[in-house]
């Protein structure tokens, strides 16, 4: 499961090109939205057009679950399995959704389930269904603050060691003192990191046209998902140095043995 | 030390990322204290533990809380003394 406790961190952006690079590497892969009543994983996926049957028709037994997953055109084998926009988060169970994730489980290599924001019905649901979690967050105090009594809840629901993805980071305002860096939110939070994403226009020009953007080969945030998604098959990645990218201060100071 | 480090000590500035660090640190301790009400109950136990060997506590009148003054959190205890044992 992908989760953050805050909303707006970019939970469903990194779901869906965490699912595009899982898919490119040949991994068969479904993604799950579990934001009932507040479904976006469609429209960041630009598949919000081929919803026929959602997740809510699956656990009430209206449609099968292979009914309801939509197999992405552009990704042999990729998936989504939509959230319900009309109805609410109680309408799923936890019973249920662990039922839907181990059959899904069954058939597909990963199953990554978008969690929606909060700490309710949703959260629990999403945790129901999950073998590991990864945690998004931005370098701002709201958002980590999040992120650590969502670690905390995890860690009493018997998921422990999850990974952190820090997103939105902007290398300028790090080295200019203004935006808390990788290593101040891993001393607060203490857990593993599986990713860090720099901030990134194209990634709104991406989620604009519904494709996204870890196909791009050009983009620096591209290159993060891609090497998150090294990271989850197992794979020694070594992590973007984004903060020292096109910076004379920072080779200046390399020069000069300060370090930073 | 970095240059910036040493000139905010030169201007008497301070990075505004240090102080979301310091205020994210004072709140989570809040938080993560506030979160399971047995959490504290648990320390006030394991200290009446401790204290016991050199000291009688009234249980009933010992309290723990965390709070916050001036930019520090602070962990209180309260003990009510009943009789300190001999020191040999």
């Amino acid at each position: 499961m992908i989760t953050s406790g805050k909303g707006g961190v970019g939970k469903t952006t990194t779901v869906a090109n965490l699912g595009v690079g899982l898919a490119l590497l040949a991994n068969k892969v479904v993604l799950v939205d579990a934001d009932i009543g507040l479904r976006n994983l469609d429209v960041v996926m630009g598949l919000e057009n081929r919803i026929v049957y959602d997740l809510v028709d699956v656990v009430e037994g209206r449609c099968r679950s292979k009914q309801a997953l939509i197999r992405d055109k552009r990704y042999e084998t990729l998936y989504l399995l939509p959230a319900a926009q009309t109805r609410d988060k109680n309408a799923v169970s936890p019973e249920q959704m662990k039922k839907l994730c181990e059959e899904l489980k069954a058939e597909f290599d990963f199953v990554l389930v978008d969690c929606p924001a909060g700490i309710e019905q949703g959260f629990r649901n999403a945790i129901a269904g999950a073998d590991r979690a990864l945690i998004v967050t931005t370098p701002e105090v709201s958002a980590v603050r999040d992120a650590d009594r969502i670690i905390g809840l995890l860690e009493a629901a018997g998921l422990g060691g999850a990974r952190l993805i820090i997103n939105r980071i902007r290398p300028d305002m790090v080295r200019r003192g203004d935006m808390m860096d990788i290593d101040d939110i891993l001393e607060i939070l203490a857990i593993d990191l599986i990713g860090i994403v720099p901030d990134d226009e194209r990634i709104i020009v991406s989620t604009n046209r519904g494709e996204p953007l870890v196909a791009a080969d050009n983009a620096l945030a591209g290159q993060a998902y891609r090497n998150i998604v090294r990271r989850l098959l197992g794979e020694e990645v070594p992590f973007l140095d984004i903060c020292r990218q096109n910076s004379w201060f920072g080779r200046l100071k390399k020069i000069m043995g300060l370090g930073g | 030390m970095n240059i910036r480090a040493l000139l905010n000590i030169l201007t008497g500035k301070q990075d505004s990322k240090d102080i979301a660090k310091e205020r994210l640190r004072l709140v989570l301790v809040h938080d993560r204290a506030g979160v399971s009400p047995e959490f504290l109950e648990r320390i006030k136990e394991e200290v009446i533990q401790v204290i016991s060997k050199y000291m009688e506590i009234d249980e009933n009148n010992t309290k723990i809380n965390i709070h916050r003054a001036d930019g520090t959190a602070v962990l209180e205890a309260n003990l009510e003394i009943k009789a300190i044992y001999r020191q040999v």
